[in-house]
C-alpha cells in the first residue's frame, strides 16, 4: 500500500537520520562552544503576533484556525519567534543573548521543483551586540560551524540590505518607483533594473552607478574604491572585514548587489554557497530594527543553516561531482587560457 | 579555447541557436563542431551544452550550467502563477537583442470570432503554448478565458474551430497570414536573454564579468 505524503515533505529513514544527526551533532558542539544556549519554540505561532515581523517573501504560508477561531501560523524561520521570545522572556535581561536552535519551517514552495515545504534550520541569533563586533562574531560562528562539519570549497558572500536604498535615496530616484527596482535586485534581474531605471527618468550617472555598483563582486579590494553614496555601508563592511579572523576572511566574498528576500534585514547580510550546489545552502544577516517591533529595542544578527542543503553539498563535494564542478573539470582539462 | 575561461555555457537548439552560435564565435571559441553536430548534446571541449530553449533555466537554476541564453517567453511562461511569485532562481544578465519576436493573440481574418464569443458566451478559447503568459494576460485585461494548452502547430486549432483565438510568438507574422490568421493584439516583445546562476555569479565573478564585458561591447548586443 502506498499512502502519500505531501510534496516538499519527506520521512528521514535511518540512514539519512545517521548522516543528519553527525551534521547536526558536530553544529551544535560549536555552538555550544560559542556559548550559543539552544532553545525550542512552537510550531504554530499567533498569526497576529509573528506579522510584527516584516517577512516579505518569506511569510509564513500555512494557517489553520483554532477551536477559538483564533489563526495560528506554522512557523516560516526561526528568528521572529525569537524576537518574541526575547521581548517576552527576557525583557531586561542582561545583553548579548545568545540563542542557537535546530528547528523545523514551514514554507510554500512551486510544485515539482525539489522544494521543501517543511525545511530543517539550524542558526544562531546574536541579539544585543552591534556592528561590526556582533557581525563578525556571527559570521566566525558561520564559517567555524562549517568547517567543523567538513564542507571544503565553501565561501560567505557579505553584502548590506541598506546600500541599494541607500543608493536610490541619495541620487534622488523617484519614490514610486523604488520598491520595483528594489524588487529586480533581488530577482537580479539586471535587463528589468535597467528598464525601470530608464522608465524611471533616472539617466545618465545615477543610472550608470545604480547599475554597475550591485553588480560589484570580489575581494576586499571591493571595499577601498565606493562611489559616495555607497561610502556608508561599505565603510561597515571594512569594519567587519578588518575584526575577522584569517580562516573567515578568505571566506569571504563581497557582494554589493546582495540583497535577501526578507524583509526585516537592515545592514549586513550574507549568503553561503558551495560550488558543489546550485543554490545558497544557508543565509543571515543584522535585523536591528526587529526586536523593537516586538518591544524590546536591540541590535541583532543571526544566521541560518539549511541543514539538507548543507547534506547535499557535503555528499557532493565527497562524490567530487558537484552539479557545478562536473562539467568544468573536463572542460578546464582542455582549457588553455 | 574553452567557452569562456571555464564557464560551462547553456546554448538552445531551435531559433535562437544561430544567434547564440555566432555569438560565441563572435567570443573567440570555436564553434565549427557544434555547427555541423546536430546530433551531440554535450561540447565538453568549448563548455557547451545544447538542449531545448525551454530548458536551458532548468539547468542554469540547477548549477548544471553557470550561464545559459534562452528567450524571455520562456523566462515568462516559467513564472509562478501568483502575483509577485518568483520564477526560476536565475539572474538575468543581459538582454542579448537577437531573436527578437512579438508574442500575439490571432484569430481568423473577417470578423474577429473572439470577439462574438466574448460578446455572447462571456468566455473567450485560447490555445497556446504558452498557457501562463496567456493566462496572466487574459486577467490584465479583465477577460475570462478557457485556456487549451496544445504541443504542436497551434495555427491549426482556430482553423477546426476548436478555439476562437490563439496566443503565440511570431517574428515575420507569415506562418499566421499562410493560415488566414491576423494578429488582433501585441502582447510583448520577446529576445534572448543571458541568465547565469546565482552561485556561480559569486563564485565566478571574474569569469562572467569578463564574458560580460566582452558582450557588451559587441555592437550586435542591443542592450536595453
Amino acid at each position: 500500500m502506498i499512502h502519500p505524503i505531501p510534496s516538499g515533505t519527506r520521512d528521514v529513514l535511518p540512514q539519512e537520520t545517521g548522516e543528519v544527526r553527525a551534521i547536526t551533532d558536530t553544529l551544535r558542539a560549536v555552538f555550544d562552544r560559542h556559548r550559543f544556549g539552544e532553545i525550542y519554540t512552537p510550531a504554530l505561532e499567533y498569526e497576529s503576533v509573528l506579522a510584527r515581523a516584516d517577512m516579505a517573501e518569506a511569510r509564513p504560508a500555512y494557517r489553520v484556525f483554532d477551536e477559538t477561531g483564533a489563526v495560528l501560523v506554522l512557523r516560516s524561520d526561526m528568528t521572529a519567534p525569537i524576537a518574541r521570545v526575547v521581548a517576552t522572556r527576557y525583557g531586561d535581561s542582561e545583553v548579548p543573548l545568545r540563542f542557537c536552535y535546530f528547528a523545523h519551517t514551514y514554507r510554500g514552495v512551486r510544485p515539482q521543483r525539489g522544494q521543501l515545504r517543511e525545511m530543517l534550520q539550524a542558526g544562531i541569533e546574536l541579539i544585543g551586540s552591534p556592528a561590526p563586533e556582533g557581525t563578525a562574531e556571527a559570521l566566525s560562528v558561520l564559517c567555524d560551524s562549517l568547517e567543523a562539519v567538513g564542507l571544503r570549497d565553501f565561501r560567505i558572500g557579505v553584502g548590506d540590505a541598506s546600500l541599494f536604498p541607500a543608493l536610490m535615496e541619495s541620487l534622488s530616484v523617484p519614490e514610486d518607483s523604488r520598491e520595483g527596482l528594489l524588487e529586480a535586485l533581488v530577482r537580479r534581474n539586471f535587463v528589468a533594473l535597467e528598464h525601470l531605471l530608464h522608465e524611471a527618468g533616472v539617466s545618465g550617472e545615477a543610472a550608470e552607478l545604480l547599475l554597475d555598483v550591485p553588480q560589484r563582486r570580489g575581494g576586499p579590494e571591493l571595499l577601498t574604491d565606493a562611489p559616495d553614496p555607497a561610502v556608508e555601508a561599505v565603510t561597515g563592511m571594512r569594519r567587519v572585514y578588518e575584526l575577522l579572523p584569517a580562516n573567515v576572511a578568505e571566506r569571504v566574498i563581497f557582494d554589493l548587489g546582495l540583497i535577501r528576500n526578507i524583509g526585516y534585514y537592515t545592514g549586513a547580510v550574507f549568503e553561503v554557497y558551495d560550488p558543489a550546489l546550485g543554490a545558497p545552502i544557508g543565509g543571515g544577516g543584522r535585523y536591528d530594527d526587529l526586536l523593537a517591533r516586538f518591544g524590546r529595542s536591540l541590535p541583532a544578527v543571526g544566521f541560518a543553516l539549511y541543514v539538507d542543503s548543507l547534506h547535499q553539498a557535503l555528499a557532493g563535494e565527497e562524490r567530487g561531482t558537484g552539479a557545478l564542478s562536473e562539467l568544468r573539470s573536463v572542460a578546464a582539462a582542455g582549457e588553455s587560457r | 579555447m574553452s567557452a569562456a575561461n571555464g564557464l560551462t555555457i547553456a546554448v538552445p537548439r531551435g531559433a535562437l541557436f544561430e544567434g547564440t552560435v555566432e555569438l560565441l564565435g563572435t567570443l573567440g571559441i570555436d564553434t565549427g563542431e557544434l555547427r555541423t553536430n546536430n546530433r551531440k548534446l554535450l561540447f565538453e571541449d568549448i563548455g557547451v551544452v545544447t538542449m531545448r530553449p525551454s530548458d536551458v533555466p532548468t539547468y542554469v537554476e540547477a548549477g548544471a550550467a553557470d550561464i545559459g541564453v534562452t528567450g524571455k517567453d520562456v523566462l515568462l511562461e516559467q513564472l509562478g502563477h501568483a502575483p509577485g511569485e518568483r520564477g526560476r532562481d536565475v539572474y538575468e544578465l543581459l538582454d542579448l537583442g537577437f531573436g527578437r519576436c512579438t508574442m500575439v493573440l490571432a484569430s481568423k481574418a473577417g470578423p474577429d470570432p473572439a470577439l462574438e464569443s466574448l460578446r455572447r458566451l462571456g468566455v473567450m478559447r485560447v490555445a497556446t503554448k504558452y498557457p501562463r503568459i496567456t493566462a496572466r494576460y487574459l486577467e490584465q485585461t479583465g477577460r475570462q478565458g478557457e485556456i487549451v494548452e496544445v504541443k504542436g502547430s497551434v495555427e491549426l486549432a482556430p482553423l477546426t474551430g476548436m478555439v476562437d483565438a490563439i496566443v503565440d510568438l511570431t517574428a515575420t507574422g507569415t506562418t499566421l497570414r499562410e493560415n488566414n490568421l491576423v494578429v488582433r493584439e501585441e502582447i510583448l516583445v520577446c529576445t534572448a536573454r543571458l541568465i547565469a546562476n546565482p552561485v556561480s555569479h559569486k563564485l565566478k565573478a571574474a569569469q562572467m564579468d569578463d564574458l560580460l564585458e566582452r558582450l557588451r561591447s559587441l555592437p550586435a548586443a542591443g542592450v536595453g
